[in-house]
């Protein structure tokens, strides 16, 4: 690599974005998959309607699981946090976080 | 669309989103210059690619997303450009590049150092430029490149050489 090269890595570093860049992020795209789960769940009550359909999986896990997606993008910013300072264990501690809050969710 | 597939795409569009609100941030802020319109554009790029995540997901045949993300980003940015007709500004506001207090000389000339550089960037063409921000801030090969400018990789490659070259002789950093 040559010398502008190394000047060039180190003059152009990654910049983190703003906390409050990422809460506003998170919160729209929550809003967007929350405002998607819900059209998703009225969907499947009308086709629960339709004796054909009694056999596919209970509507409750649908929104269950499709409500859990928008949770994930609420944790991404502190996940994204917690790999920053602390590498793989936090990231590992981030996504047992994740998976913990989706099982309260399930059982609630 | 099927529930469990919107749930598996809504899943993999988070994934992408953790994986690259950094490179988008980096990209825009070292593209317009400053962190408040980076902001702006970060912000519209995640909304805009989930309207069109299915879709790019579709055409990408499991290639990554980073290039295609990028090049919202750089279409937005450049229509930002253009609406606020105003050439970018160098800055190193940002601490991590280097300490701006409590400087030694050492790390004063380092500063300086990096002004330069900054500046000598901010005087490319447009596409020199864009091809260092993508090479050097967000460490993307030729090929992520080529995809998120629409060019050939060896287009890009010439790209990318010529811009380095210029900047050597801007600084005075020519090899001999």
């Amino acid at each position: 690599m040559s010398e502008v090269e190394q000047l060039l890595r180190s003059a152009l570093a990654p910049v983190d974005p703003p906390g409050a860049l990422l809460d506003r992020l998170d919160h729209e795209l929550t809003e967007i998959t929350s405002a998607a789960a819900e059209q998703m769940a009225d969907w499947e009550l009308a086709a629960m309607k339709d004796p054909r359909n009694w056999a596919k999986p209970v509507t409750a896990g649908v929104v269950a699981g499709v409500a859990g997606t928008a949770l994930v993008l609420v944790r991404a910013r502190q996940r994204q946090r917690s790999s920053q300072a602390g590498g793989l264990r936090a990231l590992e501690a981030g996504a047992g976080e994740v998976a913990a809050e989706l099982r309260r969710r399930l059982r609630s | 669309m099927d529930p469990g597939n919107k749930r598996q795409l809504d899943e993999e569009f988070s994934a992408l989103y953790r994986a690259h609100v950094r490179d988008v941030y980096s990209y825009a802020y070292y593209r317009i210059g400053n962190h408040h319109d980076a902001e702006d554009v970060t912000e519209h790029t995640f909304l805009q690619a989930y309207r069109h995540f299915e879709r790019a997901q579709r055409e990408s045949k499991g290639r990554p997303l980073r290039p295609w993300l990028i090049r919202i980003a750089h279409n937005l940015a450049s229509n930002h450009r253009r609406d606020k007709a105003r050439r970018p500004q160098t800055q190193l506001e940002d601490a991590s590049v280097i300490p701006s207090s409590q400087d030694t000389e050492s790390t004063f000339e380092r500063r300086q150092e990096l002004e330069e550089v900054l500046d000598g960037v901010a005087k490319l063409p447009n596409d020199r430029r864009e091809a260092l921000i993508m090479r050097f801030a967000l460490d993307m090969d030729n090929r992520e490149i080529a995809r998120a400018l629409g060019r050939t990789e060896g287009a890009t490659k010439v790209l990318i050489h010529r811009a380095i070259k210029q900047l050597e002789q801007e600084l005075g950093r020519a090899p001999r």
